[in-house]
């Protein structure tokens, strides 16, 4: 293909060259990685904690190992404490009235309670045990359904990866086509022996090139300084990652197609990626969302990527979990892409 | 095969508004074939149809006995097209730029680099296109549209915005590719640049070409009186009147001006009277020719 070369070099440089391209594209949605990783590994590794007022005899004869997973204060005010946990300061307040263990928490942070509940109620268990004198006879042993730890940063690096490569692919493709439209250098790329494939191909090249390298990056990052650990066959994100680009491409092209000044085609482009991002569990996981938006979010190329990637890099499951979101991801491009070139124009007017 | 462009009733309106309309001529091998217009004549439109991008409403085009449109890969790498509006890649230095469109016409670098010495950007070779005065981007241009050694090269307002060096640097290079043997079609306001390039100039107006012919031609055709002014002390304006041959005379404080079809027996006569202090002959060029055909007053 005439051309391709030439044209690709073109556009990289165009892209490397553009300080805000390279922000919007590496820097800002890493910048949110950090932001979600900080504050969600804080979280998870918060201990509850519980105010105990008074004496509170169960407490204190709760099995070592058990009590190492509260941080029990002792206080003396019952108002003050309960007013602690309402302002969200504390997890808990426990007291004790005879054989009765009363438990004030607050529903605000729903995680919290629960957790709270559950270990308090561990506590009671293990104290009604040590009075009957019996040994436990059922037992309950919890295995997690994931590889290794749940933590956060390995949900969050796939939905982010996705946003990120679905922004810069998408801006990518519509600002080439409006800005070489504007400019009217697409009309002198009309006049020289190049086919429309060959831009279109070079536009493909670099965005798939600059989606790697966001890979690599997210990637590194978030193993080196935020404890990422990739799943067996996470390497089968590398094609859903191209696929995905080319179905972003589709979309920023048909967006570039449909608008005549940059201002316009990123707004469109905005309009387009940041709804998809969040409907497509980019940012939080939409398992609490109405079955009505689930079905629009399984319209979205992004959902599928994410989907995909979250599948063969966090949950450990094998190549084959890729081949479905990779064919649906394919036909999205081919259709939208189609849509597209019919509605290209070489120049403004 | 001694006709390179033909063109045959050509039309084109824009939202019922004829911006050409019917215009038919042919340019030779080897030509240097000029359009000259004012504004909104249609030059551009009428360029743009020849080269493949607009589709014209009615008429038949033949460009190197190949139709421009469709957009035809064959046909294009033996077309230069210098736009009337300059576009370039973004972020690229002169030399990135002028390298780019080399390979995009399988022209290797050292031809691109050669072109940028031949409009004089070497000194600019590594700057941003967008930091270029007007005029270099200009030069720029026009070297991106040449570097692939056309058989035919259409130009649409090369000179506008060229100092005088520039300028003329510029028609020595169009006159060395037109004594190579490359046909050259081109706009332009300025009439010297016509009367000094062209072989033959269509004067447009309206969508329509009004004449056609070379400039020698045409200025003859005009039978256009000669002005001879000298200064307004050589001699008083009735005596002017007086002489044989002169049909009028004007005079603006400093000098009078005689007009004339006999400048030999005005010439003489004043030659005899010692009436020659600050002498100008002027004649009649294509700006009287141009002026005569399309009017003096301002378009749209
Ligand atoms: N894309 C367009 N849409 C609508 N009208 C147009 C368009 N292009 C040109 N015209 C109109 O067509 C007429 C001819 O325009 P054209 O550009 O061919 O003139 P020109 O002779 O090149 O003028 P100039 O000397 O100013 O470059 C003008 O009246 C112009 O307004
Ligand atoms: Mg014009």
């Amino acid at each position: 293909m005439r051309g391709l070369v030439p044209l690709s070099r073109a556009m990289l440089l165009g892209f490397v060259r553009d300080r805000m391209a390279l922000f919007f594209t590496l820097l800002f949605p890493l910048m949110f990685l950090v932001l979600f990783g900080g504050i969600f590994s804080f979280d998870t590794q918060a201990r509850s904690e519980v105010l105990q007022v008074g004496d509170v005899p169960i407490l204190d004869r709760a099995p070592r190992e058990q009590v190492g997973e509260v941080d029990i204060t002792r206080v003396d005010d019952l108002a003050a404490a309960i007013d602690q946990v309402g302002k969200g300061d504390a997890d808990a307040a426990v007291e004790q009235h005879g054989d009765e263990l009363v438990l004030h928490f607050s529903r605000a942070d729903q995680v919290q309670a629960a957790t709270v509940q559950g270990t308090i109620g561990s506590f009671v268990s293990a104290a009604n045990q040590a009075v009957s004198g019996e040994p436990p006879r059922y037992r309950l042993r919890a295995e997690q359904v994931e590889d290794d730890s749940l933590e956060a940063i390995q949900f969050l690096t796939p939905g982010l990866l996705g946003w990120a490569i679905a922004m810069s692919a998408t801006f990518g493709a519509a600002l080439t086509l409006v800005t070489w439209r504007k400019s009217r250098l697409l009309r002198k790329l009309r006049l020289a022996p190049v086919p429309t494939a060959s831009i279109v191909g070079a536009r493909v090249g670099v965005s798939m090139l600059v989606a790697l390298v966001q890979m690599a990056v997210f990637l590194g990052l978030a193993m080196a300084f935020f404890g990422l650990r990739l799943t067996g066959s996470w390497w089968m994100a590398i094609p859903l990652v191209l696929v995905a680009t080319l179905s972003f491409l589709a979309i920023g092209l048909l967006a570039g197609a449909v608008t005549r000044t940059p201002e316009s085609a990123s707004g469109l482009a905005n309009l387009i990626v940041l709804p998809m991002a969040f409907l497509s569990g980019s940012f939080f996981p939409l398992e609490g969302a109405p079955a009505w938006l689930q079905a629009i979010s399984r319209a979205l190329p992004l959902r599928h990527l994410n989907e995909g990637m979250l599948d063969v890099m966090v949950r450990g499951l094998g190549p084959s979990a890729a081949w479905a979101p990779i064919g649906v991801l394919l036909g999205f491009g081919l259709v939208v892409g189609l849509i597209a070139v019919r509605l290209f124009r070489w120049e403004a007017d | 095969m001694n006709v390179v462009i033909e063109v045959r009733d050509l039309r084109k309106s824009y939202s019922g508004v004829a911006a050409v309309d019917g215009i038919s001529f042919v340019a030779r091998p080897g030509e240097f074939f000029g359009i000259l217009g004012p504004n909104g004549a249609g030059k551009t439109t009428t360029l743009e149809m020849i080269e493949g991008l607009r589709k014209p409403d009615s008429g038949a085009i033949s460009l190197l006995g190949r139709s421009p449109w469709p957009r035809d890969e064959e046909l294009l790498p033996r077309i230069g097209v210098q736009l009337q509006a300059s576009a370039f890649f973004e972020q690229m230095t002169a030399r990135e730029q002028i390298r780019t469109f080399a390979a995009l016409y399988g022209v290797p670098d050292r031809r691109a680099d050669e072109m940028l010495e031949t409009v004089g950007l070497v000194d600019k070779a590594d700057t941003r296109t967008e930091k270029l005065s007007g005029g270099q981007q200009q030069r720029l241009a026009i070297a991106c549209s040449l570097v692939h050694d056309p058989e035919v090269v259409f130009l649409d307002e090369p000179t506008s915005g060229l100092d005088p060096q520039a300028r003329r640097n510029l028609w020595d290079l169009l006159r060395s590719i037109n004594e190579a043997g490359r046909t050259v079609v081109l706009t332009t306001h300025y009439m010297d640049e016509a009367e000094a390039l062209c072989d033959r100039v269509a004067i447009m107006d309206h969508g329509r070409i009004l004449k056609l012919d070379s400039p020698a031609a045409l200025v003859r055709g005009l039978d256009a009186p000669l002005h001879i002014s000298v200064e307004a002390a050589a001699i008083a304006p009735a005596d002017a009147r007086g002489l044989a041959g002169v049909e009028h005379v004007s005079e603006d404080g400093s000098s009078v001006m005689l007009t004339t079809r006999d400048a030999q027996s005005v010439l003489a006569e004043l030659a005899r009277r010692s009436a020659l202090e600050g002498l100008q002959v002027r004649g009649a060029g294509l700006e009287d020719v141009f002026l005569d055909l399309t009017g003096r007053e301002y378009r749209a």
